[in-house]
C-alpha cells in the first residue's frame, strides 16, 4: 500500500477501477492527487481550508457515486471534472452565503456540469432527513437497523450482541423500529 | 396478518429466502392486492436508502481519514496567492497610517502657519524675482565687456607648435621654416598686436627648411609696404645681425653675429650665427644692420653652445621664383626698397615688428 502511494498521481482510469473495485489506495491517491488544485480555488475566492474539505469531498462522493451506478462517461481529463463540480459547488455554496462577488479567480479549464449536483442535492437531503431519523430513534433502535441494514449482520448475531433470549423478540424490536424510522423519515419536511 | 408479519414475508420475499411454493403463493397475493405491492415497492426503496445513508457514512468516513493526513494549513500557505507587501501593509495597518499622515500633515501645517512662512511666501517670490534680475543685468554687462575686449571672435590659441615667420608681401604672403608647418592641420599667424588670422601653405621647399604662407582670413587688412630689402649676395663673416622672433608669447630681438658662410656640418645653405635664439625663433628672418634680410633662423645645434643657423636668403628667393603661378591667388612682388637703412636698431625694431608674425601649427 505504501508503494502505491508513492506513485502519486493515479491514472483517470486507474481511478474508475478503483472505485469499482473499493480500493482503498487508489482512493487515498486520487484524493491527495487533487486536493491542492481545490484548495486552491476555495481559499483564492473567499473561502477557507474547511469548505474546500467539503467542497472537495462531496465532489469525490459525486464522482464516486456516478462510477459505482455506471453512468460516469470521462468525456474529459478527471481532472478537469474534478475542478469543474468543485467551482460548481462552491458556487452555489458562495451565492447562498451572500459572498459571491460576481467573479472567480480559476486556476483551471473547466466544463459545465450542473445537472450532475442538482442530482446529488436531492439526495442530499434525503441523507440528511435520514441521518435526522436514526438519531430521533435513539438506542437501541439505531444500532439494530444499523447493523442489520447496513452492515448486513444476522438477526442471530444481533440477537447475541443486545442479550434477547428469545430471536422473535428481536425480530419483533427491529420491525417496530423500522416501522418508527419510516414514520420518523417521511415525518420530515 | 400484522403489519410486522407481513413486513417480515416482503423481507424474506425480497431476499429471495422464501421457497418457490411460497414465493408462487405470494406473487399472487400481490398482483391481486395494490396495496400488497405498494407495501413492498416502499419498503425496498427506504430499506435501499438506509443501506445508500450507511455507504455514505462509511465513504465520507474514509474520506476524513484521508484528509486528515494532509496538511492544509502548509498547502494553503503555498496555494494562496499573496497580494504584494505594500498591500498587505495597507491592509494591516491601514487605521495607523491614516492616523500618522494626519498628524504628520497637521503639524506641517502649524509649523508653516507659526513660523510665518504662509505670510511670506508672496514676499519670498517678489524677492527671488529681483534677485534673478539683477544676476541676468549683470550677466549682460559681463557678456557685453568680454565682447568689448576681444572684437575678433578669434581669440588667440595656444596652438601645439610655435614659430616666427615675416611678411614678404604687403599683401599677405609670409615666410617661415618648413619644419615649423610640416605635419600641420592647420596653420594661423599672430601679429604683434595679437589679432590672429587664418594662414594657409602656398608651398613648401623642405630641403631648404622654407615654406610659404598666405594669410586668407577675411579680416586681414593689408600691411604698409615691407621696409626690408632680399639681399641677393652672400654676406661676410663678422657682420652685425639680429632676429626678432617668438621664442615666448612676446616678441623678442636677438642681435648677434655672423660667424661662419657654411651651416651645420658645412652645409652650404646656411650661415652660423651667433645669436640667443630658442625653439619658437625658428622661422624668423635674419636681417644686417641695414636693414638687409639675409636669411631664415632655421635651427639651434644642440650640442654646440651659441651656434645657429640661418638659411641664406638667396635660397629663399630661389624658393619664392620657384612657386608656381597658379599657387599665387595674389600677386607676389618682393619689395626691392629698403627703408631701415641709417635708422638706428631701436628705431628698425618699430618698424620691423608689425611684419613679424608668430605662427602657431595644430595638428593632431
Amino acid at each position: 500500500m505504501s508503494k502505491d502511494l508513492n506513485n502519486g498521481i493515479p491514472t483517470d482510469s486507474e481511478v474508475i477501477l478503483g472505485i469499482l473495485n473499493n480500493s482503498e489506495s487508489v482512493l487515498k491517491r486520487l484524493y491527495l492527487a487533487y486536493f491542492p488544485m481545490v484548495l486552491q480555488l476555495i481559499i483564492n475566492n473567499n473561502g477557507d481550508g474547511d469548505d474546500a474539505k467539503d467542497v472537495y469531498q462531496e465532489a469525490i462522493i459525486i464522482l464516486y457515486n456516478k462510477v459505482k451506478t455506471g453512468d460516469f462517461e470521462l468525456s474529459s481529463k478527471l481532472k478537469t471534472y474534478i475542478y469543474s463540480v468543485c467551482r460548481r459547488l462552491w458556487l452555489k455554496r458562495l451565492s447562498q452565503m451572500n459572498r459571491y462577488g460576481g467573479d472567480i479567480k480559476d486556476f483551471e479549464e473547466y466544463l459545465s456540469v450542473d445537472d450532475e449536483t442538482e442530482k446529488n442535492n436531492e439526495r442530499d437531503i434525503q441523507f440528511n432527513k435520514m441521518g435526522n431519523a436514526l438519531d430521533l430513534l435513539g438506542e437501541p433502535c439505531k444500532t439494530i437497523i444499523e447493523d442489520f441494514y447496513i452492515n448486513n449482520r444476522s438477526m442471530q448475531e444481533i440477537c447475541e450482541s443486545f442479550g434477547y433470549t428469545n430471536a422473535d423478540n428481536a425480530k419483533t424490536q427491529k420491525y417496530k423500529c423500522l416501522q418508527r424510522l419510516k414514520k420518523l423519515f417521511f415525518q420530515q419536511k | 396478518m400484522s403489519d410486522n408479519q407481513l413486513l417480515e414475508v416482503i423481507e424474506k420475499y425480497l431476499n429471495g429466502e422464501m421457497t418457490i411454493e411460497e414465493r408462487a403463493k405470494f406473487e399472487v397475493l400481490r398482483n391481486e392486492s395494490v396495496d400488497i405491492n405498494d407495501k413492498i415497492t416502499e419498503h425496498r426503496n427506504f430499506t435501499f436508502l438506509v443501506k445508500q445513508y450507511g455507504e455514505r457514512l462509511e465513504l465520507e468516513k474514509r474520506l476524513n481519514a484521508i484528509h486528515n493526513e494532509i496538511d492544509v494549513h502548509a498547502l494553503e500557505d503555498e496555494l494562496k496567492i499573496h497580494p504584494s507587501w505594500i498591500i498587505q501593509l495597507w491592509r494591516n495597518h491601514h487605521s495607523k497610517i491614516s492616523v500618522a499622515a494626519s498628524i504628520a500633515i497637521f503639524a506641517v501645517l502649524c509649523t508653516l502657519f507659526f513660523t510665518g512662512y504662509l505670510s511670506s511666501r508672496e514676499y519670498n517670490y517678489l524677492q527671488l524675482g529681483d534677485k534673478i534680475n539683477k544676476i541676468s543685468k549683470k550677466t549682460d554687462q559681463l557678456s557685453n565687456k568680454i565682447n568689448n575686449l576681444n572684437p575678433h571672435p578669434k581669440v588667440d590659441n595656444p596652438g601645439n607648435f610655435k614659430g616666427t615667420g615675416f611678411a614678404i608681401s604687403s599683401n599677405g604672403y609670409i615666410v617661415t621654416g618648413y619644419h615649423v608647418i610640416k605635419d600641420n592641420d592647420s596653420v594661423h599667424v599672430q601679429s604683434f598686436d595679437g589679432k590672429s588670422y587664418k594662414a594657409k601653405v602656398v608651398y613648401t621647399e623642405p630641403l631648404a627648411d622654407v615654406a610659404v604662407l598666405q594669410i586668407t582670413d577675411p579680416s586681414f587688412v593689408n600691411l604698409s609696404a615691407i621696409p626690408y630689402s632680399f639681399k641677393k649676395a652672400e654676406s661676410d663673416i663678422g657682420e652685425n645681425v639680429f632676429t626678432i622672433g617668438y621664442p615666448s608669447n612676446a616678441m623678442v630681438l636677438g642681435p648677434g653675429y655672423l660667424t661662419a658662410s657654411t651651416g651645420f656640418k658645412g652645409d652650404s645653405l646656411q650661415y652660423q650665427v651667433s645669436i640667443p635664439v630658442n625653439p619658437g625663433n625658428s622661422g624668423g628672418p635674419l636681417l644686417d644692420s641695414k636693414g638687409n634680410l639675409i636669411g631664415i633662423i632655421t635651427a639651434k645645434e644642440t650640442n654646440v653652445e651659441g651656434a645657429h643657423f640661418a638659411i641664406k636668403s638667396n635660397y629663399l628667393l630661389n624658393a619664392i621664383q620657384n612657386i608656381p603661378a597658379d599657387s599665387l591667388n595674389k600677386a607676389l612682388n618682393l619689395n626691392t626698397k629698403n627703408t631701415l637703412a641709417g635708422l638706428s636698431l631701436k628705431q628698425q625694431y618699430k618698424k620691423l615688428q608689425s611684419f613679424i608674425f608668430m605662427v602657431k601649427v595644430y595638428n593632431q
